[in-house]
């Protein structure tokens, strides 16, 4: 009744193929657009920025960017975890050795450092698929967590192996470092989310994504009909390990602020992400966003309603939040195997009918 | 996106309805209690609490204010600990002290811009201990690098005071914390002229069969040890399996306690562990804890702890910070002491001989007296061995000196290193 097409006309073909089509939804979006840019920044702390919003805006760059590759190129990867310690070392290595360049550029840089070593390898997926590129690219997550450890060149020689973020500014505002206003962490990531996902929505309703699609559908098939398989699987580890990349340079610039390839950047990252994208939905931009929402938020809400609210003891939380977690994705893939974006799809199909469904 | 708001909303509901009164003394406990280094935490935060609990059940507090230590699970993992940090800060959080070098790391620069205390005993960024540049960290009684040398050292009272031609093994947690005495002990063999051999170890250390066969093949004449959590019995275990002889394998103080030498039996016997505090229940603060703080039914997590290694080393981190809030209310004139002045109680803290005997410890730890330069302490650790029949750790050294000669550059390096990537100016001067 409330959520329609009726009455909604469309003029052009721009209008007829745009990604909101129901008006209702572009409205919400764009509200949804001007809380995040015009109210948040002004209510935010210290606390919903370091455990709620930041995660939140990180992974889910990180989430599209591995949608990319498995959801819409169909190529499975689990070395998401050691793609985001390239982003992480990158924007290191830039930002202590070029201290007054802007930080945004080199996260930027540090993206596109990622893109250039996930193209190198993403180079098997040409002749392997499936499960063995699901190996081969956890052998490029256990390489690089080893290099990464092991040259100390990319820790600048500290002691510890640990890499630290100095403070660096954006229009002479901290946005790295301790001394960084909750709003301006929010802001930075915010605005890279932003632009990151307008992108990656209209890369992937053109023809890059349809490519993408069509291989990942069925490579021979695509093929035959001139879809070229290296340069469409390339640009898809290009573009999803550019995402994976920034991602990686934010949450250890932004987010954590000092970081430890083997803790920060294992194998438990690489298959938190994939669990983002296959919880959320694979091939659905939405699903990104869902996924990292339901895996990011869900804990630290479990947290303070049975530690904060019900005043459980810690370790007995930490159990049962683990459980609980687990459990509702067991149920939600049994009951929607393709993710809360797909329950999000049928709830709004629902709702366009509601409340006279016949 | 309907979704994403309904938990949100959900989350700042549970948010708001978690903060606690903020009147009285609020000392966090980023504990650990669930994942593969719970065997460590477990008994820290026990150890932690109920010295606490003692406190207020006894004497009311300290001061007359109570203090209140929430807690907060970290897993031993970097993201957790820092939502920890920030979920509690807001209470008025006099000092952390997290229990883990990697949560420490992030820490530093979070709490000197908060300007809320670190507190790492025998963890944490060595070179805190230089006052002069870690204005908000304080390390004492003893760091990394004190161990590595103290390890040394007994090494050299063993061998005539020589270790010329010597091979030595460091098999270590491939992490910040494990990373940590390899600078150390380079120096130590340029200056003594032993082989150094590292072994990593990637956390969390449930395999170490290919590392014991680097051992087995390369035959170390010692074994030094940085583990932590199930590392550490793996270790012990894998020793035990190949006949390393025990009493030439040495831990840090966090790889010496029950848990790690209880699993492989006999086999574990003669295996050595530094520690920076007394071990076993003969103390009389015991006494008081089982009256006010077991016997009341008041004791933290499932109360089977008292007197192991770990539990006293937790117990011990919250005795110095008793002794540092008492000390910040005395110079502050007030009991109700914030952030700042805990910072400077840290700073003028004395534990001396007399005030230990005072608290029931007689002898469980080092005196020292901080000033602004030093935020590191004595340095001094004993040595222990673990006697598999009676299944007891037995001390079998008094306290040793580190080899300060050796050290004091390394950390006045480091911290200038601190310093100049982070722009800040020495103090104290």
């Amino acid at each position: 009744m409330l959520y329609r097409e009726a009455g909604d006309f469309k003029t052009s073909y721009v209008k007829d193929s745009q990604t909101f089509p129901i008006k209702a939804d572009r409205m919400a979006y764009f509200a949804l657009l001007a809380v995040a840019f015009g109210v948040v920044p002004f209510l935010i702390n210290d606390y919903w920025a370091n455990a709620v919003f930041v995660p939140f805006l990180i992974y889910a760059i990180a989430a599209i960017g591995l949608n990319i590759l498995t959801g819409y190129c169909g190529q499975v990867s689990l070395g998401t975890g050691g793609f985001m310690a390239v982003g992480a070392y990158a924007v290191y290595k830039l930002m202590t050795t070029f201290p007054d360049v802007p930080i945004l550029i080199h996260v930027l840089l540090a993206g596109g450092v990622t893109a250039i070593v996930g193209v190198l390898f993403g180079l098997p997926s040409l002749r392997i698929k499936g499960f063995y590129l699901a190996v081969a690219t956890l052998a490029a997550q256990f390489f690089l967590v080893w290099l990464f450890n092991k040259v100390p060149w990319f820790y600048n020689y500290s002691a510890s192996g640990q890499i630290t973020a100095p403070e660096r500014t954006m229009f002479g505002i901290a946005v790295t470092g301790a001394s960084t206003p909750a709003w301006a962490k929010y802001l930075f990531c915010l605005v890279i989310l932003v632009a990151l996902a307008w992108l990656a929505r209209n890369l992937t309703r053109g023809m890059t994504g349809r490519k993408w699609m069509a291989i990942r559908d069925m490579d021979i098939a695509a093929e035959i009909i001139g879809v070229n398989p290296l340069t469409t699987k390339l640009s898809a580890f290009a573009v999803s390990s550019f995402f994976i990349g920034v991602s990686g340079a934010l949450f250890f610039a932004v987010y954590l602020g000092a970081a430890e390839v083997g803790e920060a950047f294992g194998i438990n990252k690489s298959f938190l992400i994939l669990f983002m994208v296959i919880i959320g939905g694979l091939g659905s931009m939405f699903g990104s966003f869902a996924g990292a929402a339901f895996l990011v938020l869900l804990p630290v809400l479990l947290k303070n309603v049975l530690v904060g609210g019900l005043g459980w003891p810690t370790d007995l939380a930490a159990h049962i939040e683990l459980m609980i977690v687990g459990g509702l994705i067991i149920v939600f893939l049994i009951l929607e195997p393709h993710g809360l974006a797909q329950l999000w799809r049928v709830a709004k199909e629902k709702l366009r009918l509601w409340p006279f469904p016949h | 996106m309907k979704k994403t708001f309904t938990m949100l909303a959900a989350a700042a509901i549970a948010a708001t309805t978690a903060a606690p009164a903020l009147a009285d003394l609020v000392v966090p406990n980023l504990s650990y209690r669930t994942g593969p280094f719970a065997a460590g935490g477990i008994p820290y935060a026990d150890g932690f609490n109920d010295y606490f609990t003692l406190l207020n059940e006894r004497d009311g507090g300290i001061g007359g204010e109570k203090v209140v230590v929430p807690e907060c699970e970290t897993a031993y993992n970097t993201e957790k600990g820092v939502e920890c940090y920030e979920a509690t800060k807001g209470q008025g959080a006099l000092v952390y002290n997290p229990l883990s070098t990697g949560i420490t790391y992030q820490l530093i620069p979070k709490v000197s811009a908060d300007g809320i205390p670190l507190y790492t005993p025998g963890y944490g960024r060595t070179s805190a201990a230089n006052g002069k540049i870690f204005q908000w960290v304080f390390n004492y009684p003893a760091n990394y690098w004190d161990g590595a040398s103290v390890a040394i050292k007994h090494l050299l009272d063993q061998n005539g005071g020589n270790l010329e031609g010597k091979k030595i093994a460091l098999l270590y947690h491939n992490s910040a914390y494990g990373k940590e005495p390899i600078r150390t002990l380079q120096e130590l063999s340029k200056k003594h002229g032993f082989t150094l051999s590292e072994i990593p170890i990637d956390s969390p250390g449930q395999e170490q069969k290919s590392q014991w066969l680097q051992v087995r093949r390369d035959k170390p004449d010692y074994v030094l040890f940085w583990g932590w959590g199930v590392m550490n019995s793996v270790a012990v275990q894998e020793a035990a399996n190949i006949r390393f002889p025990m009493e030439n394998f040495i831990g840090i103080w966090w790889s010496g306690s029950e848990n790690d030498v209880l699993p492989a039996g006999d086999g574990a016997n003669g295996y050595k562990a530094l520690t920076f505090n007394g071990v076993g229940g003969d103390y009389p603060v015991y006494a008081d804890l089982k009256k006010y703080v077991f016997d009341a039914g008041k004791a933290s997590g499932a109360g089977d702890q008292s007197g192991s290694v770990i539990y006293s080393r937790g117990m011990y981190a919250a005795v110095i910070i008793s002794e540092a809030i008492r000390k910040a209310q005395e110079l502050a004139g007030t009991p109700k002491v914030n952030a700042a002045q805990v910072r400077d109680g840290f700073e003028a803290l004395e534990i001396t001989d007399a005030r230990l005997e005072e608290l029931g410890l007689k002898g469980f730890g080092q005196a020292f007296a901080a000033s602004c330069g030093d935020h590191g302490g004595a340095g001094g650790a004993m040595v222990q061995q673990w006697d598999a029949a009676a299944k007891k750790w037995n001390l079998i050294s008094g306290f040793i000196e580190p080899d300060h000669e050796v050290l004091d550059p390394l950390v006045a390096e480091d911290s200038a290193a601190f310093a100049a990537e982070n722009n800040i100016a020495e103090r104290c001067n």
